[in-house]
């Protein structure tokens, strides 16, 4: 049968470290089920022997407080019973930290699971003066301890083989080493677990002795709630008499727990590790001197800030130059090699134009999701987290939100699979309905395309940064401008109540991975190409479908009779060249207007006057609601549609320069553009972030709210921006 | 007696845990994350906005707001 190793640690251990350097590349992903948790496979190679590897969420404690943290415990023993069974435990421990570590690690021993320690950072630990003998600590906890520094990859040949042991089933489980809990505890857990036998019926399945300590201890935890839902609430006032009784003198049974636990890890500590006192005062806080400094650090935040986005803006250009240039010349040559008429149209103008008109924003994903990813991994994201836990504050959130809206900035739907490391449901929920607002990289194109085309390159006075990089930060700002309004109203309306706390490690500094950012960005590029490659390919076609049929053959005649006469009057070739080509614009614009997407256009334009829009722009929107990156492709392919499909395509923006009303005034201006990115920035245009909150929340309400709330702000801060834009921008 | 708690300490300044006023989901995370009964805590700094705080505790760096800090109570 098979078996797994289960991977397991605090969170910023360096478990991801470990577990890339043991599998490689050979890694799966997915999620368990009935949560979203996501589990991560691996094989790790023995020399013939495969042994698959389980990378679990990093935690503090088996204590869970949501469906997701019990997954680590139910993982551990067994319970989610359509995985392999867990046969051996890898606990992954940080020596320059290991008093915390080791608390979790007397839970762990009690799941009676045989285990191996990798003891990471062994460097950190040296250098803060930390003396551990890894003989003693091994034979205190009856267990091997293996010195590894992951980054290095050193000490896997060593874990290799204590691997190997583990997988073997070589390993005993000791049965001398752990805490020893008061003789009250101990009888409540005996006695709970004997009733909670006897409702084995009732529950569908034997309660593991692990699991029934959690639900004793954990008073409102997940273990409580998960078997108080199956043997109703009057269960509650019975776990309420063993709690009592398992309480020794007068304290609750979590700090009995804490204290018990604790010290036996002094004991442990006491055996084989030295301390240097008074305490090496280390790198990382050094730093944290100046970045997390008052004036310092807020300065810094600000500035890394305005650099991810000058960067995004103009260190991707000559990359975009070229895959734009590219999609030209493939179209060009496509164009070239098909023969006229509807597939040529359907090649070019819709596939082409659409699929290459996203295409070209893949340098900048790749550039957002680096930035972010490095910030994770180097450790900043906490410092952050620390810096705007007040600002957060104001809106009744907690610094804790702010990781998962920054990530929100790539992407809302990993921003909204962050927030399972949000403690408090109300806030978790809050952060989910307001992390779409955050401009996540799909919004990029449309306010690439909109600066590119329409706001002057102009430096601003004094400083290094131009307008364009203004704007998009600006932009990038509104989105947080409107959250805080947003979310305040939340938690004074559907989420109200007391106000969570804030309970987080700083982790160390440490120099990113190269292999774990990369992944990341890899995962980043490869969603961004996988809903270029299937959804908005689709959504291309059915839009240019929609803006090419039906084909009436009235237009056809009259344009035919007026070549004839053209041809007819007797001009010169140039003259003629230049009537001839005349016609086919005009032609091809008859047809956009007369198709199914400009007579419903046509229709509900007014509805979009109020933003200056005209019906392209807001077929073009509507259009984009699955996915807004669709937008670009669905304006390559609405306004190349009016234009000559055998010139060579010069390009997005200069296409929409070139656009007017039908009484010649130009379409596009300052306002008009700035009304076009408003919306984008408000607007809940992904489907796949509305599924993605119907999964987190399991109710099809919360995505309902979000789609209606931003649909509203959408549509009035477009129509106040336009207005107000007109007003004050002259000329125009 | 007046006792201090851990958010009226002062950058530099430290104390050791003597207990955790109340019960509930606030006082079990601070217990798991070591801020218990003996653990020794120190005060690095105040974030730019006065809260929260980040203290050392049992060998690493924790942050938590003045709110939380003031269920700590301190020996002496």
């Amino acid at each position: 049968m098979a078996t797994t190793l289960a991977l397991v640690g605090n969170p910023n251990v360096g478990k991801t470290a470990v577990f890339n350097a043991l599998t490689g590349l050979s890694q799966t992903t997915g999620n368990y089920a009935g949560v979203t948790v996501s589990r991560t496979y691996g094989t790790l190679h023995l020399g013939e022997i495969k042994v698959k590897l389980a990378d679990l969420p990093g935690s503090y404690s088996l204590a869970a407080r949501s469906p997701d943290e019990v997954i680590v415990v139910d993982v551990l023993l067994d319970q989610q019973t359509d995985e392999a069974p867990i046969t051996g435990i890898i606990v992954v421990m940080d020596a320059s930290n290991l008093e915390r570590n080791l608390y979790f690690l007397s839970q762990l021993i009690e799941l009676k699971k045989p285990f191996i320690v990798a003891l990471n950072m062994m460097d950190i630990a040296d250098r803060r003066g930390i003396k551990i003998n890894c003989e003693a600590l091994s034979k205190a906890l009856g267990a091997p301890v293996v010195p590894v520094r992951a980054h290095k990859q050193q000490g896997f040949s060593t874990l290799c083989k204590a691997i190997l042991a583990l997988y073997q089933g070589d390993l005993k489980v000791s049965s001398s080493v752990g805490c020893t809990f008061p003789e009250s505890q101990i009888q409540a857990v005996a006695g709970l677990a004997a009733l909670l036998k006897s409702c084995e019926d009732k529950l569908g399945r034997t309660v593991p002795l692990p699991e029934v300590g959690r639900i004793l201890i954990d008073a409102g935890g997940y273990a409580e709630k998960r078997i108080v839902r199956r043997l109703g609430p009057d269960f509650v006032k019975t776990l309420a008499e063993y709690r009592e009784a398992a309480v020794e003198n007068g304290a609750s049974l979590p700090a009995q727990e804490a204290k018990v636990r604790y010290g036996w890890v002094k004991e442990i500590l006491a055996a084989s590790v030295t301390q240097p006192d008074p305490r090496k005062h280390s790198r990382s806080e050094r730093i944290d001197n100046v970045l997390t400094h008052k004036l310092y650090g807020t300065v810094f935040f600000i500035g890394i800030m305005m650099i991810v986005f000058q960067a995004i803006y103009s260190w991707s250009g000559p990359v975009m130059d070229l895959v734009d240039g590219t999609v030209g010349v493939l179209g060009a040559w496509v164009g070239a090699m098909l023969p006229e008429g509807m597939l040529q149209s359907m090649v070019v103008d819709g596939i082409v134009a659409g699929v290459g008109s996203v295409l070209v924003f893949l340098p900048q994903i790749l550039l957002l999701s680096l930035f972010v990813a490095l910030l994770e991994d180097c450790g900043y994201m906490a410092r952050a987290a620390f810096l705007m836990d007040k600002l957060l504050g104001w809106c009744g959130l907690s610094g804790q939100s702010f990781i998962p809206m920054l990530s929100s900035f790539a992407c809302a739907i990993p921003g909204v699979m962050a927030t399972r490391t949000i403690y408090d449901r109300r806030d978790r929920f809050t952060t989910i309905l307001v992390a779409p607002l955050m401009s996540c990289s799909a919004r990029l194109p449309v306010y690439i395309i909109m600066i590119g085309a329409f706001i002057p390159q102009t430096k601003i006075l004094g400083t290094p940064f131009t307008l364009p990089a203004v704007v998009l930060f600006i932009m990038y700002g509104l989105g947080i401008a409107v959250a805080v309004p947003v979310a305040w109203v939340l938690k004074k309306t559907v989420f109200r109540g007391e106000k969570p706390p804030l309970i987080l490690e700083m982790p160390s500094y440490k120099v990113p991975q190269v292999q774990t950012v990369i992944k990341k960005v890899y995962r980043e590029g490869k969603d961004f190409l996988g809903r270029a490659g299937t959804l908005i390919f689709a959504v291309t076609i059915v839009v240019w479908a929609l803006a090419y049929f039906p084909r009436s053959a009235s237009i056809d005649e009259i344009y035919a009779v007026q070549r004839a006469e053209a041809r007819a009057a007797g001009l010169s070739q140039a003259a003629l060249d230049q009537r001839l080509t005349a016609l086919d614009n005009l032609e091809a614009g008859d047809y956009l207007r007369h198709s199914v997407l400009g007579r419903t256009g046509q229709w509900i334009e007014p509805v979009f006057r109020p933003m200056g829009w005209d019906w392209r722009i807001a077929t073009a929107t509507i259009a984009s609601f699955p996915a807004r990156e669709i937008i670009v492709a669905t304006l390559g392919t609405l306004f190349n549609m009016g234009a000559d499909v055998n010139v060579e395509s010069e390009g997005l923006i200069a296409t929409l320069r070139g656009a007017t009303w039908p009484d010649g005034r130009p379409l596009f201006n300052i306002p008009v553009a700035l009304s076009i990115m408003v919306f984008f920035a408000l607007c809940a245009q992904c489907g796949a972030t509305l599924i993605t909150i119907k999964r987190e929340t399991g109710r099809w309400r919360w995505p309902a709210l979000a789609f209606a709330y931003m649909t509203v702000l959408a549509y009035t801060g477009s129509t106040i921006t336009y207005q107000v834009a007109s007003l004050l921008i002259p000329g125009v | 007696m007046i006792m201090r708690t851990l958010d009226q300490l002062k950058p530099k300044e430290s104390g050791v845990v003597a207990s955790l006023f109340g019960v509930g989901d606030t006082q079990q995370r601070l217990l798991e994350m070591g801020v218990s009964d003996g653990a020794k805590v120190e005060v690095l700094r105040f974030a730019p906005m006065g809260d929260p705080m980040e203290i050392f505790v049992r060998g690493f760096h924790l942050t938590l707001r003045k709110s939380e800090a003031a269920l700590v109570q301190l020996e002496g």
